[in-house]
């Protein structure tokens, strides 16, 4: 049981200036298996990325619980493996001195590192730069280099916050494939904020779309575009019409919020 | 080697300045046609426009240089060596008639007489409208008024040439005569004179301190030199002939007669205090003005034509005989020539201020010699060598003498046959004072030596309490809020207004001096960490956080290394102040460093010196920067790739 569960979580913020209070995020609640592929969808500012923060253990919810297999969440720790938009790799070290460098935090000897970071820089498909500085590497190597980065502490579960948001269209398919076949290999719980919808449909095995003021899981989805693609070629799945259906129902959903927070504005 | 190299300054000079000269066409030719054959492609805003062009650059340090030697003589003494020997004989020509000169139109514009006439006569003048009415007597007003009369008759009497004095008259034609030969002398040609071996005998010209050989060198010089003499003795005649005439002797004792009644009246009067005074101060004035006629320096201008006449001769004998001299004086000598003082000849102008570059070198070369004795170094010091240091003397410095005190037991004490037996608490005692024998190891020495090690010890300071206390204030609220204003108030003093108080405290020794340059580089450090540290991305924190990183860790695994290019700009920034600094400092107080030496130098007025430290600062300080340069290149080469 490494169920991730959140438990009539609330999240509300103060504007320390004028003392109003935004209501982040309003009663959530769900319950994510272990080995179950999530994805987050919303419009700007539907708590999306606040919910991800809970879930780190990087801000503590104003009321409710969030728990990883029965143990209350409250604060970062390496069974939440994170990635970020932009690497926020350590610029200053190697690849494989990235990648190792949980291992290194928790004093694991050198050879089981060596060991740990080939297998995992094999898996992401960057063998041989180990030895390679980060900065030298494009955009696409550097989100591999933090999947490995995460990957190797073998955590629990993965939080990605808009993993693949800065990549051009080509790496990204490249690495929504990537995804989807680690999420195959470990058999990883994972959780992926995104803003495209079609990332969302193909990365989801479940999708939720999440509605602004207050932040709150407006519609739940199952899907079966992830499972596909672990056999099928992505572009061709997103020629599918049960695809195309689904997007076109979750764009007008997101398209009528817009509507109605300009409206409201 | 070196003597030789240090006595043919002028000839190395002409070598050297033939040199640049050729590689300064050169470049110039070179970079003509660099820069015809880029003319068609080159755009503006471009930024490869202005990359290269090493021609130009020789070109600019070709022309510093050239400018440097020309106006600092160099080029000069290169080529004529023996001109300011010559200049030298004939200042010493000018200085010894100066004293007739200064009394004729030829150098004054007026005769002494005339400017005596009109001073003196205007003051009779004022003397006589500003009589004080209610302090005299009606009688002694008349009287009063007589005498001025009087003594501005003795000025109308020495002015006519009637009544010149016959022996005075007879004196001034005569030292006409005496000028007008040696302005024959002058014409007459040096064929017939050689210098000295005692002249020649001499060092050459910027060799030692002696700016200027005095003795004349050449025959040209010898017959100035000679010239020069006999006028000595013609202006100490001059300048005792007196125009003493028979028509004034009766009216002189007149006015002294009638000057000592007064004076008696004043004394014998009883006046009150303020009238008293206004009394003797017209007396005195007017005494002072009769005392000044009575001298008989007052000549007929006609009497003085004669002179004038001489004088004008013997300038231009002067300046045929000075001849070529002349031209290679305005051409390769600018600024204000020679100048013959009581005992030596000096060059004036830029030639003063500004040192050859040869002799430059020299100095440099004087002051790297290593050997003290030698007369090598600078006050007993060498500028940059090395010495062996006793270990005992690092280890007595860093262990304190209090280790030894609270050593249990007592220190020991003189035995009744008056011998002493050292106990381990004094063997502690000898340790931390640096009196145990544990061998030397090299050490660098020296006054750049000094000031270096200022730096480095100071800047080693600040870096080491600096950049954790920077690092910490930039991500904790306690120690940004406790610490900042402490910093913010010393920080923006100017580090020289803290200089007398800290050399004050801690004394003209290195401590003081440390302490201020720690002072700024700890400031520096504390800044540049400080923003380096929270300027650190929070996704990094956080992914090192989620990685199972503790507090401990994040600090020296991600903020630092991401604070490090601030750092290494910080420290790039502090070397250069502490460097400037430092030079201050040693000059209020000290007695080694580079910033003493050219302090002594300004007091000596040896200009070659102050030139020699400004070059040495100028150096250390860029290869300091190169240095940080370096580091920072290798160090941290993601910087502005994160």
């Amino acid at each position: 049981m490494a169920d991730l569960v959140c438990n009539e979580l609330n999240m509300t913020f103060t504007n320390p200036q004028t003392g109003d209070a935004v209501e982040a995020l309003k009663n959530i609640n769900f319950n994510l298996s272990k080995g179950e592929l999530l994805s987050v969808l919303g419009p700007s500012g539907c708590g999306k990325t606040t919910l991800l923060n809970l879930l780190a253990g990087f801000l503590n919810p104003t009321s409710g619980e969030a728990s990883l297999g029965g143990k209350h969440i409250d604060g970062p720790g390496v069974e939440r493996g994170m990635v970020f938009q932009q690497g926020a790799l350590f610029e200053w070290l190697t690849v494989s001195k990235n990648v190792d460098y949980g291992l290194r935090m928790k004093k694991t000897d050198a050879a089981t590192r060596k060991e740990l970071v080939e297998k995992w820089l094999d898996i992401v498909g960057l063998q041989g730069f180990g030895d390679t500085p980060t900065y030298q590497l494009s955009g696409g190597m550097q989100q591999r280099v933090a999947l490995a980065r995460c990957l190797v502490n073998d955590p629990d579960v993965i939080l990605m916050d808009e993993p693949l948001g800065a990549l051009d269209a080509l790496t990204r398919e490249k690495m929504q494939s990537l995804v989807l076949e680690l999420w195959k290999e470990t058999g990883k719980t994972i959780m992926i904020i995104t803003h495209s919808v079609e990332e969302a449909l193909l990365l989801g095995e479940r999708l939720f779309v999440m509605a602004p003021r207050p932040g709150r899981i407006h519609k739940e989805y199952r899907l079966p575009f992830a499972e596909r693609g672990l056999s099928e070629s992505l572009r061709d799945i997103k020629q599918d019409s049960h695809f195309g259906e689904v997007r076109e129902e979750i764009l007008t959903m997101i398209w009528n919020m817009e509507e109605e927070i300009m409206g409201r504005a | 080697m070196l003597d030789w190299l240090s006595d043919n300054r002028a000839l190395i000079a002409a070598a050297l300045i033939i040199l640049i000269l050729v590689t300064f066409i050169i470049s110039i030719v070179i970079g003509k046609r660099q820069t015809r054959l880029r003319a068609k492609d080159e755009v503006f805003g471009d930024p490869q426009r202005t990359r290269g062009g090493w021609y130009w650059a020789l070109c600019g340090v070709c022309s510093i240089l050239l400018i440097w030697f020309y106006f600092s003589w160099g080029v000069g003494r290169a080529y004529f060596p023996q001109a300011a020997n010559e200049m030298c004989q004939i200042a010493k020509l000018d200085e010894a008639v100066s004293p007739i000169a200064a009394s004729l139109p030829i150098s004054s514009r007026y005769f002494k007489s005339t400017l005596l006439v009109a001073r003196n006569s205007d003051q009779l003048v004022r003397l006589q409208s500003t009589l004080p009415q209610d302090a005299f007597t009606e009688a002694e007003q008349t009287e009063l008024n007589e005498l001025i009369d009087q003594t501005r008759q003795l000025i109308v009497n020495s002015s006519n040439p009637e009544n010149l004095n016959q022996e005075a008259q007879a004196q001034l034609l005569d030292l006409s005569a005496q000028i007008n030969e040696l302005s024959a002398e002058l014409r007459g040609g040096y064929d017939n004179f050689t210098p000295t071996e005692e002249a020649l005998a001499q060092p050459k010209w910027g060799v030692t301190t002696t700016e200027i050989p005095i003795l004349p060198t050449t025959s040209k010089g010898m017959l100035f030199d000679q010239v020069a003499a006999s006028a000595e003795s013609i202006a100490s005649s001059f300048v005792k002939v007196r125009n003493k005439i028979p028509a004034n002797d009766t009216l002189i004792a007149d006015i002294k007669e009638r000057i000592s009644v007064l004076k008696e009246a004043n004394e014998a009067g009883s006046f009150d205090e303020r009238t008293a005074e206004t009394r003797n101060a017209y007396v005195k004035s007017v005494d002072r003005i009769f005392k000044r006629l009575d001298d008989g320096l007052i000549f007929p201008a006609e009497s003085l034509g004669v002179v004038n006449t001489a004088m004008t001769d013997l300038e231009s004998a002067k300046q045929e005989a000075r001849g070529s001299l002349g031209i290679i004086d305005a051409i390769f000598f600018p600024g204000a020539g020679v100048v013959k003082s009581k005992t030596q000849c000096t060059e004036q102008g830029s030639a003063r201020w500004l040192p050859k570059p040869t002799d430059v070198v020299a100095t440099f070369g004087q002051l790297a010699n290593p050997d003290v004795e030698g007369g090598g170094g600078y006050r007993g010091f060498p500028l940059l060598w090395w010495k062996w240091l006793p270990v005992a003397d690092v280890v007595g410095f860093l262990t304190p003498d209090w280790i030894a005190d609270v050593w249990p037991g007592e220190y020991a004490r003189h035995a009744a046959d008056g011998t002493i037996e050292p106990n381990t608490k004094d063997k502690i005692l000898a340790f931390a004072q640096g009196e145990t024998d544990l061998g030397s190891i090299p050490m660098l020495d020296g006054h750049i030596w000094d000031s270096l090690f200022r730096v480095l010890v100071a800047l080693f300071l600040g870096i080491v309490l600096g950049v954790p206390l920077g690092l910490f204030m930039g991500v904790s609220k306690f120690f940004k809020s406790f610490f900042d204003p402490l910093i913010e108030l010393y920080r923006p003093v100017p580090p020289l207004a803290w200089a007398p108080l800290i050399l004050t405290i801690f004394g003209i020794k290195d401590d003081g001096k440390i302490f201020l340059l720690f002072m700024v580089a700890f400031a520096i450090m504390v800044i540049s960490a400080r923003t380096g540290a929270s300027g650190t991305q929070l996704s990094k924190i956080r992914a090192a956080h989620s990685l199972g990183s503790t507090d401990r860790q994040i600090m020296w695994n991600v903020i630092f290394p991401n604070a490090l290019p601030e750092i290494l700009t910080g420290i790039r920034i502090a070397i250069g102040v502490c460097w400037g600094t430092l030079v201050a400092a040693e000059m209020l107080a000290g007695t080694t460093g580079v910033g003493f030496i050219e302090n002594i130098a300004r007091t000596v007025s040896d200009y070659e010196l102050i030139w020699v430290t400004i070059l040495i600062m100028g150096i250390l300080g860029l290869l300091f920067d190169l240095m940080m340069r370096w580091v920072i290149d290798k160090t941290i080469p993601w910087r502005g790739k994160g």
